[in-house]
């Protein structure tokens, strides 16, 4: 179940999207939520998912794969999708319990729908494609310049790749310990929902308890190696832009304007 | 008798994705009652997730898998009861303990087996008398204990559903050599009082050696050697291929033998040897 969940995990195959600078990547994906936010019909939508198709094809991310990573959001998105179509003012389609559905909330949910879709597609694509220690390279070369009004940009950038890095071994370890704990004949699936959250005690409790010890474990090593952020730290692979970066950032830049040039 | 059957199991995990792996090839196995079962191979050879498909944890892709004749895997199967007929202790097990007293966590397999709290408590202290846990650690919280004793309390927590067959996967990891005897010796004992089934998953050949009567060497997701312990530890050569090293004391009879010394090349325990070595001195 919980192992079905793809979004944020790095997807390891070879292709140009992969070997793009990951500031490039960062900036992409913040360039492609613009649209998606700017884009005022269903032409502009269209587009962007043309887009973000070509993309994926070019990574070579299977579309079932990322597909995956909306389950996650599903309810969210319905959840979304039902107040636009009833509390949007406009004309009505149908009543249900005395609530109108109207065609602008028809619209409306549509959109928000896709948007919604899109919005984690493409993101969920940038870190299908760099690896957790990359994306926090091309971020926190993206921030250095906060550097001058104080904002500990190094420290910043540790802890969203060690967050990040997490995020997989907590997964592999709730996994782990929902097995042991069916083995012993637990039942995570069955019964109301009370029964289901005190039946989440087993997992929770060694779910945290691991957690903290993990994370002290890691204190313990980076102190051992006198790890600081105030140090500016050289890297072992420097970011380089080349030619291929900057036709990215091209792409994109003709991209985000015909989305908000589009009807 | 047959008491659980792999036949024909592949488990290809992650399938049409760049993850994908066979973890398993084609296994067929059979374990019998009242057997002490030894499956080695090196870290990533399948052995977890074969035991893993022996209490349903994971389906296999093809292939069934049979408890007393019948198919896990069939529609209205209670998995449930089967993995308390089926107990596993995962590795690290003590990274499972949850409840406030070591005896609750004990009782938590037998509750959700239907018994009353009192029976699954009653239960819980006389699996962990079984792995001889002081008796005045019982109501402290199993946060408390040190490292040899939380794995104890964790395999009463198995042991409490009174398994017919006992899956144990690297039981010994982590522990100081003293820590390792006593686990080994736990186990053993249990086979002996209890006749239960023992399928013991290790890397440390020394353990097997001294307590399997049956080996599986798994390799790459396939079933290598499947036979005794010494007809196994006899393709000394072969398993080293395959990243694992036969007893130290299989090399050293090996190489007496070599020699031209009058011994076997097969001994369980080094007093075993010894004593093979003093009747070749003629002593």
């Amino acid at each position: 179940m919980l192992r079905e969940i793809t979004i944020g995990q790095y997807y390891p195959v070879e292709s140009v999207i992969h070997r793009l600078d990951p500031r490039v990547k960062i900036l992409g994906t913040i360039g492609y939520l613009i649209s998606l936010f700017v884009i005022k019909g269903y032409l502009g939508f269209i587009f962007a998912a043309l887009f973000l198709g070509v993309v994926t094809k070019l990574s070579g991310v299977p579309v079932s794969y990322m597909v995956r990573g909306l389950r996650a959001i599903v309810v969210l998105v319905a959840i979304t999708a039902v107040f636009n179509l009833f509390f949007v003012p406009g004309e009505t389609l149908f009543t249900v319990f005395g609530i109108r559905a109207t065609r602008e909330g028809l619209v409306m949910a549509v959109l928000m729908t896709v948007r919604m879709v899109l919005l984690i597609l493409g993101t969920s694509l940038m870190t299908f494609t760099t690896t957790p220690g990359n994306l926090t390279d091309g971020l926190e070369r993206l921030m250095r310049p906060l550097e001058h009004i104080k904002v500990p940009v190094a420290d910043i950038a540790m802890m969203m790749s060690i967050a990040l890095r997490f995020i997989p071994i907590l997964q592999e370890e709730t996994v782990k310990i929902m097995k042991a704990q069916t083995a012993r004949g637990a039942d995570f699936d069955s019964g109301g929902l009370i029964k289901k959250v005190k039946g989440l005690v087993p997992l929770l409790v060694p779910l945290f308890v691991s957690a903290f010890r993990r994370a002290d474990d890691l204190a313990l090593a980076m102190e051992a190696r006198c790890y600081s952020g105030a140090v500016r730290r050289t890297k072992m692979e420097p970011l380089v832009f080349d030619r291929v970066d900057y036709a990215g950032l091209a792409i994109m830049a003709v991209y985000l304007a015909a989305a908000i040039a589009l009807p | 008798m047959s008491i659980l059957k792999l036949d024909h199991v592949n488990y290809i995990y992650e399938a049409g994705t760049a993850f994908e792996h066979h973890a398993l090839t084609d296994i067929t196995v059979e374990f019998g009652a009242d057997e002490f079962v030894g499956i080695i191979g090196h870290t990533g050879s399948g052995k977890s997730t074969l035991i893993q498909m022996c209490n349903g944890l994971e389906k296999p892709t093809s292939g069934t898998v049979l408890f007393h004749g019948e198919d896990i895997h069939q529609k209205g199967y209670d998995l449930k009861s089967l993995r308390c007929k089926v107990g596993l202790v995962f590795q690290y097990p003590e990274h499972q303990l949850f409840a406030e007293t070591v005896r609750q966590d004990a009782a938590f397999g037998p509750m959700n087996q239907g018994l009353s709290r009192e029976e699954a408590l009653e239960r819980a202290s006389a699996a962990l008398a079984l792995t001889r846990l002081p008796e005045e650690l019982y109501d402290c919280s199993p946060f408390e204990l040190s490292g040899g004793q939380k794995r104890r309390a964790a395999i009463a927590g198995v042991l409490a559903m009174e398994p017919e067959i006992l899956m144990l996967d690297e039981p010994t990891a982590g522990l100081d050599p003293k820590g390792r005897d006593e686990i080994l010796d736990l186990i053993a004992g249990l086979r002996r009082e209890r006749s239960m089934t023992v399928l013991l998953v290790s890397h440390s050949m020394e353990d097997v050696a001294k307590y399997a009567d049956r080996l599986l060497v798994m390799d790459d997701g396939k079933l290598r050697y499947h036979d005794t312990t010494e007809a196994v530890f006899a393709h000394y050569k072969e398993l080293e291929e395959m990243g694992l090293r036969a007893p130290a004391l299989s090399y050293v009879l090996h190489s007496l033998k070599e020699k031209g010394w009058p011994v076997g090349t097969y001994a369980s325990s080094p007093e075993e040897a010894r004593d093979m070595i003093l009747g070749a001195l003629g002593k």
